[in-house]
């Protein structure tokens, strides 16, 4: 009987031509087509996003409010939360590269389970829709974290819709998790042991492990929200006789291990970068794999420096503060791994690597400023202030933006079988840096000065600062939007690209054509050696 | 009873992205259990938010229980422990290859879900008939009228999510049997199904005591 899968070997044409037609792609079970759809998806959903935070930017120019009615604002930094956390941080690494690269990092054909991953993608886009849906008929105004009773009660958008959305999100997030998990458990070629596995691999199953175990929660919040919003039962408002600290609390025990969703895949993605563009096995490699975990379970436990002025106990916000400083040990790790793997290092700038530094560093000053809003005292000085804002743009944007599009360029070859154009790639990447430091350098500034963050006014005194970053935010948007014209003029007119441009290690690049075959390899690989091998020779394939 | 033919490897056949049958196996079985993982999370909250309710509003959730028929709810509660007790004769059924006494325990053990569920639903009948539903027509006199109403919501969320958990057991139940009667089943999928369905039993055996035993406990 041939339901074995060696079907597709002597059909030796590669994934992105192996099939044609809309519904080869819209009901592929590839991973690599799927990854390809996420990718399509969160591109637009990024801008999509990108338009309401360049709207939120206009508005401040000045300091009054102007260009839109103070309650369009809130509805324009909400939706721009909205969209950016649930629909392009959260898929963008995990479901996109991390979709294309596991399976064939672990030496695998597929996913464990390749229809549950189209139905992610399938939940993601019935999700997506409905907050387009949300946009349209309004939008709302409570802010990505849905507070209550505002939420429940007060406001007068429409919360139950986005709700609804986030909740549909929720179920893509936990199935790619599952995905993963059990991927990295089950599906690894022989060879490959837990130890052999790329950084990236872990890291991405440390998310995993978090989607895995904290959107739930986050699922059955929304619910009561949503309860709450339709039946008019006290659980979360006050004046019903509900508690709106354990909303938060319910809330953050989510939000925060999903801070985390957002940046350890971006670590993962830098270590494979660091290495391949210093020619060096990673320093350390137990300690960054291991501090993957580390953060992973640490996240878990902080989620009440969410809650220092929200009426939480003294005791409980001091533990919570101890317990904060302590995910900076695992963080700092990989930092300290990623400086000693550069050292003596035979570096090479391409883009990729520009990337990789621009991580290091944004992340740096992003995770040093975390330490600060997780000391108690300073964070009742700074709390909901620009500086809270400045400081998570720092980790997201500055982290696992820059990581994600790091990684993008970095695996284009291997996605699209061409090169990108490398003088432009840098101008963007430049553009990129430089934009977003003076876009968010200055709110650092603002928020140590007082401003409080959401709102559309502010005293005339803060205008130069947000000029400033106004300004920074334009060329921030010229820097991402430039890759998308010249990725999409790349798979038509870019040069071929070989096996193994990069002359790196792992099992997508010495394995595996660019672009793979259907199933990745020839032939399953067996694994003889430890990753990042640049000491004994590359396979350039 | 008849002891029908072993199942054969031709039975389950392998999925494109595996390599063996073995490995096949492990995934579909931790692709269970991790799933399990993410539902106790899921109840887990309401959970949480029902302990915290409760320890606030001692006088109200006493109340609240006090409402709810503590017979049916411990019948409801042995009637889940014996399909429990059916599902694992099932999995032992299939791996065994003992089509027939599968057939039979699967049914049994959907017949006991149904149970169930037909009382679950008269619960729910008599609530309703009580005017005790959580929304505009709530009604109760007394000073703890408004706790009493979120003791109910919590009531129905968690027994309703529950109930829902029961229905989807019980569909997947039906393709078992299904499946069985045509003899196309795997038998790991049987032992995959009975995690689910004893998952599920395991919730409502810490959703009895917490909803229906306070009485008990404070007497
Ligand atoms: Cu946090």
């Amino acid at each position: 009987m041939s339901t074995h899968p060696h079907l597709h070997r002597d059909d030796p044409k590669d994934y992105l031509h192996c099939e044609y037609g809309i519904r080869s792609w819209l009901f592929t079970t590839d991973h690599k087509r799927i990854a390809i759809l996420y990718l399509v998806s969160i591109t637009l959903m990024f801008f999509v996003g990108g338009a309401f935070a360049t709207l939120v930017r206009l508005e401040l120019i000045t300091p009054q409010s102007d260009l839109l009615q103070p309650e369009t604002y809130n509805r324009m930094f909400t939706m721009h939360g909205i969209v950016m956390v649930w629909f392009f941080l959260i898929p963008s690494i995990p479901a996109v590269l991390g979709n294309f690269l596991i399976p064939m990092m672990v030496g695998a054909r597929d996913l464990a389970f390749p229809r549950i991953n189209l139905l992610s993608w399938w939940l993601f886009t019935a999700s997506g829709v409905f907050v387009l849906i949300t946009i349209f008929i309004g939008g709302v105004d409570t802010g990505w974290t849905f507070y209550t009773p505002f939420s429940t009660f007060y406001s007068n958008s429409y919360a139950v819709a986005a709700a609804l959305a986030i909740f549909i999100n929720g179920f893509s997030t936990i199935l790619t998790g599952l995905n993963f998990i059990v991927t990295v458990h089950t599906m690894r070629a022989p060879g490959m042991t837990w130890l052999r596995l790329p950084l990236f691999v872990w890291s991405n199953y440390a998310t995993a492990v978090i989607m895995v175990l904290a959107t739930p929660v986050l699922a059955i919040t929304l619910l009561l929200v949503g309860i709450e919003r339709v039946f008019r039962v006290g659980i979360f408002d006050p004046a019903l006789g509900g508690d709106p600290i354990l909303f938060q609390h319910l809330f953050w025990f989510y939000s925060h291990p999903a801070v985390y969703i957002m940046i350890l895949p971006g670590m993962g993605v830098v270590s494979e970068l660091v290495t391949a563009f210093s020619r060096k096995r990673i320093f350390g490699y137990h300690f960054v794999a291991f501090a993957s975990m580390a953060i992973a379970l640490f996240g878990f436990l902080v989620w009440g420096h969410h809650l220092f002025v929200s009426g939480q106990s003294l005791y409980a916000g001091l533990v919570f503060s101890l317990l904060s400083y302590l995910v900076a040990v695992p963080s700092a790790i990989k930092v300290f791994n990623w400086t000693a793997t550069l050292y003596k290092g035979s570096v090479l700038l391409a883009t990729p690597m520009l990337y990789a530094l621009a991580f290091i560093g944004l992340f740096t000053m992003g995770g040093l400023t975390g330490l600060f809003v997780a000391a108690l005292g300073v964070d009742v000085h700074v709390h909901d202030t620009y500086f809270v804002v400045a400081h998570f743009h720092y980790i997201m944007v500055g982290g696992m933006v820059t990581a994600y599009m790091g990684g993008l360029h970095f695996w284009w070859p291997k996605i699209s079988g061409r090169m990108y154009p490398e003088g432009w790639a840098k101008i963007a990447a430049g553009l990129i840096f430089f934009g977003f430091n003076l876009t968010f350098f200055p709110q650092f500034v603002l928020g140590y000065l007082g401003m409080p963050r959401r709102y559309a006014t502010y005293p005339p005194e803060f205008q130069v600062w947000n000029v400033l970053s106004t300004a920074g935010a334009s060329i921030l948007a010229v820097g991402y939007v430039v890759p998308l014209f010249y990725l999409f003029w790349s798979m038509r007119y870019g040069k071929i690209a070989p096996r193994n441009p990069w002359r790196a290690s792992g099992l997508e690049w010495e394995e595996a054509d660019s672009p793979p075959i259907k199933h990745n390899f020839e032939e399953v690989p067996t694994v003889t050696k430890e990753a990042y091998h640049y000491h004994e020779g590359v396979r350039l394939g | 009873m008849v002891e029908a033919e072993p199942v054969g490897p031709h039975h389950t056949p392998l999925r494109e992205q595996f390599e063996a049958l073995g490995q096949q196996r492990e995934a579909d079985t931790l692709g269970m259990w991790v799933f399990l993982s993410t539902e106790i999370l899921f109840f887990g909250g309401v959970i949480t938010s029902y302990m915290i309710y409760r320890s606030l509003f001692a006088p109200a959730f006493h109340i609240g229980s006090g409402h709810l028929d503590l017979v049916s709810g411990t019948a409801m509660t042995v009637i889940l422990l014996a399909s429990s007790f059916t599902m694992a004769l099932s999995v032992h059924a299939a791996e065994h290859g003992l089509r027939r006494r599968l057939m039979l325990c699967l049914a049994l053990t959907l017949v006991l879900g149904l149970a169930f569920l037909g009382l679950k639903a008269h619960e729910y009948y008599h609530v309703y008939q009580e005017r005790l539903v959580p929304g505009s027509r709530f009604h109760l006199e007394g000073p703890h009228a408004r706790e009493v109403q979120l003791f109910m919501m919590h009531y129905f969320i968690m027994t309703g999510m529950h109930a829902l958990h029961m229905i989807i057991g019980a569909g997947m139940l039906i393709f078992l049997i299904t499946y069985a009667a045509r003899n196309t089943y795997k038998n790991y999928t049987v032992e995959i199904c009975g995690l689910y369905w004893h998952f599920v039993d395991i919730v409502w055996l810490f959703l009895f005591p917490l909803l229906y035993l306070f009485e008990l406990r404070t007497r």
